[in-house]
Order: structure tokens, then sequence, then C-alpha cells
């Protein structure tokens, strides 16, 4: 078969996932935007791996060594975005969020920040559960 | 063009529709719903590359384990109706970009290997075995490390800010 096919799809998954990750203000989904890209960097891998004859079969072996790398990398990324919600309440990237928190009046922050630990029962279970 | 051709031509639009539609969904479990597909159709396109293990791996590692993962983030995160994308103008050019990517990776990668057929000569599963215990070892078991920072460091990160507050009360 061709290899131009597979590399094409690489080359578009790679856009996509430039594109999610621009364009989204979300964290985890901006996420998987990454993971798109780390997904057409494997295609390739396996694709120069499977037309060529290899004795190390390097790109099969680097794809199974990329997919564990990304699964270590989204453990550590999913756990500070989970920080993150839980410190600033909101998963939002642009930082309008902390514009507004410096905007408001000092009582302004007050009252919000008694509202946090009213509601900390009630956000605690959510998370926990 | 081979049936192998017509068969990826199916696969690959199909993981190319879907990374599209996880990537512009504007309901967040829909993105991540989406992810699944796309990677589900990355581990067909590996199959139809003859690339077994491969395949099988990252249907178990991506769709099994870091999808729920995400899921579950998504779900834990969610904040009321927020909005998920940026605005207009950074989207066109979040566009122009990635199709700048696209058409240059693209481009790239067909100039370097050309539209002609080649035949599949990739590595038997027991020749990646060998490979991995052999060649590969000590990448292999740095790996392992690797995973066992990545857990700590996870469950440390993803602990401290709650330390804090239990100590603040």
């Amino acid at each position: 078969m061709s290899p131009a096919l597979p590399l094409l799809l690489a080359a578009i998954l790679a856009g996509v996932g430039t594109y999610g990750v621009l364009a989204r203000r979300h964290a985890v989904l901006m996420l998987i935007g990454v993971e798109l890209m780390l997904g057409a960097a494997g295609l390739v891998l396996v694709t120069v791996g499977q037309f060529s004859t290899d004795p190390l079969a390097s790109g099969a072996v680097l794809t199974l060594f990329v997919i564990t790398i990304a699964a270590a990398e989204i453990v550590v990324a999913l756990a500070v975005v989970m920080a993150m919600f839980r410190t600033r309440g909101d998963v939002d990237l642009t930082g309008e969020a902390q514009a507004d928190d410096h905007g408001v009046h000092h009582d302004g922050e007050d009252l919000h920040r008694e509202h946090h630990r009213s509601e900390d029962h009630a956000a605690r279970d959510e998370v926990v559960g | 063009m081979t049936s192998r051709d017509v068969l990826f031509a199916a696969v690959g639009l199909i993981t190319a529709a879907a990374a599209v539609l996880s990537v512009t969904s504007r309901r967040v479990l829909h993105a991540g719903l989406w992810l699944v597909v796309t990677l589900g159709g990355l581990a067909g396109c590996y199959l139809v590359l003859g690339a077994e293990l491969v395949a099988l791996v990252q249907l178990l590692v991506y769709v099994g384990a870091v999808v729920v993962l995400v899921l579950f983030a998504l779900m834990l995160t969610r904040s009321g109706a927020g909005e998920v994308d940026t605005s207009m103008g950074h989207r066109w050019i979040a566009g122009a970009v990635g199709a700048g990517v696209t058409v240059l990776l693209g481009g790239t990668l067909v100039a370097a290997y050309g539209w002609a057929g080649r035949e599949i000569a990739g590595p038997s599963n027991e020749q990646i075995g060998e490979q991995i215990f052999g060649t590969w070892v000590w990448p292999f078991e740095l790996l392992s490390l690797l995973l066992l920072a990545a857990l700590v460091a996870a469950v440390a990160v993803a602990t401290t800010g709650h330390r804090r507050r239990e100590g603040q009360r």
C-alpha cells in the first residue's frame, strides 16, 4: 500500500491537535489536543517502521514508548488540572477569571472566600465522590 | 490502489472526522467521547498497517486508561456553563496555524516518501518482543521508573491543595 495515506492522516491529526491546543480555553479540552498530536507522532513512527526492514524494530518499540510516556504525561497533567480546579474553582486557561478577582473590591473578594468556605463541604463531597 | 489502501482510507476518514469533532464540540463530555472514537480509529489504522501489538497496546492504554482519566477529569471539573472556546478571532488564527501545520507536515512527509506503493515489511510480534527485552531493555526499565515517578508526583500534586485547606480550618 502507499505510505502517503497514513502520513497524510498523521499531518491532519497534528494540525487538528494544534488547533485544539490553541483554540480551547478549558484545560482538559486543551489536553485532548495534546493527545491528538501524540497520536500523530505515533502514527508516523508506526508507518515508517512498517515500510522499512529494521532489525531493531524501532518503529513499533518507540511507538510503545511514546504511548507509555503519554500515559505518564496525562496523569501528571490531570493532577495539575485538579489542583488548579481546587484552588481557583475553574479550569479556564485565559486568566480572565483571575483578572476579575483583581478587579472587584476587597470586600467582594472576602465575600467570595466566605462563600467558598461555606460551600467547602459540598465542594469536597463533589470532588471526592 | 490495493484493498489495504481502501480499508485505510475508510478508517482514516473516521479517525480524522472524529478528531475534528473532538476539538470543535461545544459540550465537554461529547469532546471526550469523540476522543474515544479518534483513538480507537487510530488503533484501527495501526491494525490495517499490520502492527497488531501496537494497536492492542493503544486500545488498552489509551481507550482503556487515558480516556477514562480524561472523562473523569471532565466530570470532576464541571463548573457551570462556562465558555470552553476562545474568541472568534483567536479561533480563526488557531485554524490558520493548524492548517499551516497540516500542509507543512503533509507536504514534507509525502515529498519524503512519495505516492508509490510499497509492501509492508514490518517486524513480527516475536521480533518486537525480542528487541524490547534485548536492544531496548534499558530504556524499557527506565520507563517503569518514569511511570512510578509520575504516579507519585500525580498523587503529591493532586493532594497538595487538599492538605492546605485542611490546615486552614
